[in-house]
């Protein structure tokens, strides 16, 4: 890379347009209130992460979507490169069936850990505040899952979902006593059943989440100010009360942070899926079609893109969403 | 406040700026990255130049000019394989006085990668197959014509061999070692004992799996939860009813998946499903092979490196196959079966392209066959000048099979584009029909054929 951020600091000669006359005559004052040092500072301190930033996340989304009216097998230069126009957008459409059940899988785990798992995750939270007895140990066990990678969790699962020779399986067998637990066929084929594998997964990858959830609303919760449930607790206000009416509110800051965090997890989900049987047989996810078409010995780097543009604009809506939040408190 | 605006549009300013120029910048290193194939010089592997260019000459060498250090990346990461890999380096660095580095990836990745590994700095020699697969890269220039090596070698291997080496313009690329059939397995001291007989025909088979489900068997295990499994059982029904020209034009796209023909495939699938394990798509093939090996089954179909789930070297003995049963189409006496060949191909950016054509002529040769059989005993050699008379009985059933066979292919994922064969295209679709195997065929199958027609021209 030859590009030297140095221009950047360059006068902003042509900025006024309306205001120029204003302009040459407040230029002066300016001057003195930034030295040459000064803007090169804060130039270099805007530069190198605008820079940063739009080349390792505006360029490459930017080239996605422009991939994406392409066709190109990731073999050769840039003039292989074909465009094609709508055409990969009219095959995700007509011609790719995984196309709508990753979709909708998609949509499925956004919903079960907005729903499911987030809420036990603060529930436990709220349950381990209490001071409880073992509130360590509980600690400890619910945010183990968490160090593991998903990778590792869809490994795991794997060990204990498997018809033949998993634990859960086994377990059954070895409490009835009836061999039909683990006999192809009558037994249960957690992995193997489409819709029932898609649940065994998000099963495993809940359990990672509660932890997640448990840990960063636990620490929200320490901060919440004893002077204010004690107030609640003088006006006379229930336990539930309390919570729904008094922390709750508080911890909003917190609340919008588990709600990101919850929708990336469900939007980036893929390792778990991949590692079990790369997003076949109704597992999957639109992360998953992705990764399936642009990797490998033939990419198809154009489709591929077009899905990862899909993607993007679902991720789009809550990204708009926690920006407005954010900046939007910074404006108070 | 007019100041403070004012000095707000200057900010901004500033930032357009300074964005311009991070884009552009930005824009030139990723077209340089982009076309960057021909211009990085290497700066890698170089090391040991001086080491072994002496000894070289003294030995019969087989190119006057090789010398020095050859890369040799390996997607042999399985203990077995990976052992015999390095017993084969080792007689060629002591044959020829080259050394070789070798560069293990895991199997799978090795191929998830192989595209970026081949235009980036790959290693001057690689593991790859034969088939389409082969094709494919040598097409994209992404390979070295070796022709010049086979004019030493191809006396040792049948034309079959050479068919299955030769890219689409006659040149070759690839060097086998060895292939496997793909076969039914089975136990010899189980059937024994339950009086099973092999049988020839599919009728045969049908009855005998009856007698099996009576029994409390699985007639055959089963597994698709990977994708591919399924796959062989598709292409030995095809080659049966079919035949292998057909087979191998549906493969290339010259056939169409809505042709009748591969609708009764489907159909016959159908009917001979109830014999398979029930539910094949949670399970891997490991786990199928386990259920052979520990006589929850009565057979298994697939490949023969299942026996390498046999790790006890008493129950590997006691494993034996045969050919899948004729189906009674004119097809029966031409016995199509799969059977993958391994081997290695030159990559078109080879630092050291003399040293890696000896190793090839090496890698060509009955010693290193024989020398990697040694330690892998579940496949068997290319070269028909090796050693067979080491063979255990595995390895003889199987290269009596494949010597009965009169058409070879090589796999549903080696045979067509990868695109289509990968888990967006066949893989998907196989699953789709084991899960209702009584669907409207002539859907599904115009599926197939409408996923196959939106991929791009090659």
């Amino acid at each position: 890379m030859d590009s030297s951020p140095g221009p950047p600091i360059a006068p902003p000669a042509s900025a006024g347009g309306a205001f120029a006359p204003l302009l040459t005559r407040r230029r002066r004052k300016r001057f003195s209130v930034l030295t040459r040092r000064d803007k090169l500072t804060l130039g270099l301190m805007v530069g190198i992460p605008a820079f940063i930033h739009i080349f390792l996340i505006w360029l490459p989304a930017i080239g996605s979507i422009v991939l994406s009216f392409t066709s190109w097998n990731g073999i050769g230069g840039l003039d292989r490169i074909k465009f094609i126009g709508f055409r990969n957008y009219e095959n995700l459409f007509s011609n790719y069936p995984p196309f709508w059940p990753a979709f909708e899988n998609n949509l499925i785990w956004l919903a079960v850990f907005l729903f499911i798992a987030t809420p036990l995750g603060m529930l436990m939270a709220v349950i381990l505040d209490q001071n409880i007895r073992g509130t360590r140990i509980y600690q400890s066990v619910l945010y183990m899952p968490v160090v593991l990678s998903l990778a590792i969790v869809g490994f795991i699962a794997q060990l204990m979902y498997s018809p033949g020779m998993g634990f859960i399986n086994n377990f059954l067998q070895a409490v009835t006593g009836d061999p039909k637990w683990v006999t192809s066929g009558t037994a249960i084929d957690w992995l193997g059943t489409p819709g029932l594998n898609f649940a065994a997964v998000l099963v495993a990858a809940s359990w990672r989440h509660v932890g997640y959830i448990m840990v960063l609303y636990l620490a929200g919760l320490k901060s919440v100010d004893n002077t204010l449930r004690e107030a609640a607790a003088i006006d006379g206000a229930s336990g539930r009360q309390t919570f729904f009416r008094v922390v709750f509110p508080v911890l909003a800051p917190i609340n919008v942070v588990v709600l990101v965090v919850t929708i990336i997890e469900s939007l980036r989900a893929f390792d778990i899926v991949y590692i079990i049987n790369k997003g076949l047989n109704g597992l999957g996810l639109l992360s998953v079609l992705i990764t399936n078409n642009i990797l490998g010995e033939a990419s198809l780097i154009g489709f591929g893109s077009a899905m990862a543009v899909i993607l993007l604009l679902i991720s789009i809506g809550p990204i708009i969403y926690y920006l407005a939040r954010t900046m939007g408190r910074e404006a108070e | 406040m007019a100041d403070l605006g004012q000095r707000s549009v200057s900010r901004r300013t500033l930032l357009k700026g300074s964005a311009a120029v991070a884009a552009l910048g930005g824009v030139s290193a990723f077209i340089a990255a982009c076309g960057g194939s021909n211009a990085t010089p290497s700066t890698a592997v170089s090391a040991s130049v001086a080491a072994p260019a002496s000894a070289a000459p003294s030995v019969a060498a087989p190119s006057a000019s090789a010398a020095g250090t050859v890369t040799f990346g390996s997607n042999a990461s399985d203990a077995v394989p990976k052992k015999a890999m390095a017993d084969v380096m080792t007689a060629f660095t002591a044959k020829t006085g080259i050394n070789v580095t070798i560069n293990t990836v895991e199997h799978n990745k090795f191929q998830d990668t192989i595209n970026a590994y081949l235009q980036a700095t790959p290693d001057d020699a690689f593991t790859w197959f034969a088939g389409y697969r082969m094709r494919f890269f040598a097409a994209q220039g992404l390979a070295t014509d070796i022709s010049d090596v086979w004019a030493k070698i191809g006396a040792n291997f049948s034309d079959a061999f050479k068919t299955a080496s030769t890219g689409d313009d006659g040149k070759q690329y690839f060097v086998p070692l060895y292939n496997y059939p793909w076969v039914v397995i089975y136990r010899k001291s189980f059937w024994a004992e339950k009086g099973y007989q092999i049988p020839k025909t599919i009728d045969d088979f049908t009855k005998l799996g009856d007698q099996m489900k009576k029994d409390g068997l699985i007639p055959l295990a089963f597994a698709d939860k990977d994708g591919w499994p399924a796959m062989g059982t598709f292409d030995i029904l095809n080659m049966r009813m079919n035949g292998y020209d057909f087979h191998i034009g549906l493969m290339a796209g010259k056939q169409k998946w809505t042709d009748p023909k591969v609708k009764a495939v489907f159909q016959k699938w159908a009917q001979l499903l109830p014999y398979f394990d029930p539910a094949p798509l949670g399970k891997t093939w490991q786990e199928a092979a386990q259920d052979l090996i520990n006589k929850k089954a009565g057979m298994y179909f697939l490949g023969t490196f299942a026996g390498q789930q046999a790790t006890d070297p008493a129950t590997h003995d006691d494993l034996d196959f045969f050919a899948f049963p004729t189906l009674g189409t004119q097809y029966d006496s031409e016995m199509g079966i799969d059977a993958p060949i391994d081997g290695f191909m030159v990559s078109a950016k080879a630092k050291n392209l003399d040293g890696a054509k000896a190793l090839m002529e090496f890698l060509g040769s009955a010693d290193a066959a024989n020398i990697y059989l040694a330690s892998d005993s579940n496949d068997v050699a290319a070269n028909k000048q090796a050693d067979t008379s080491k063979y255990n009985a595995f390895q003889k059933s199987s290269a009596a099979i494949i010597a009965a066979s009169g058409k070879i292919a090589q796999f549903l994922d080696r045979d067509t584009r990868p695109d289509f064969a990968g888990p967006n295209g066949m893989q998907s679709f196989l699953q789709t029909f084991l899960k209702a195997p009584n669907q409207d065929l002539d859907k599904f199958l115009t599926g197939i054929q409408g996923f196959y027609d939106s991929l791009p021209p090659q």
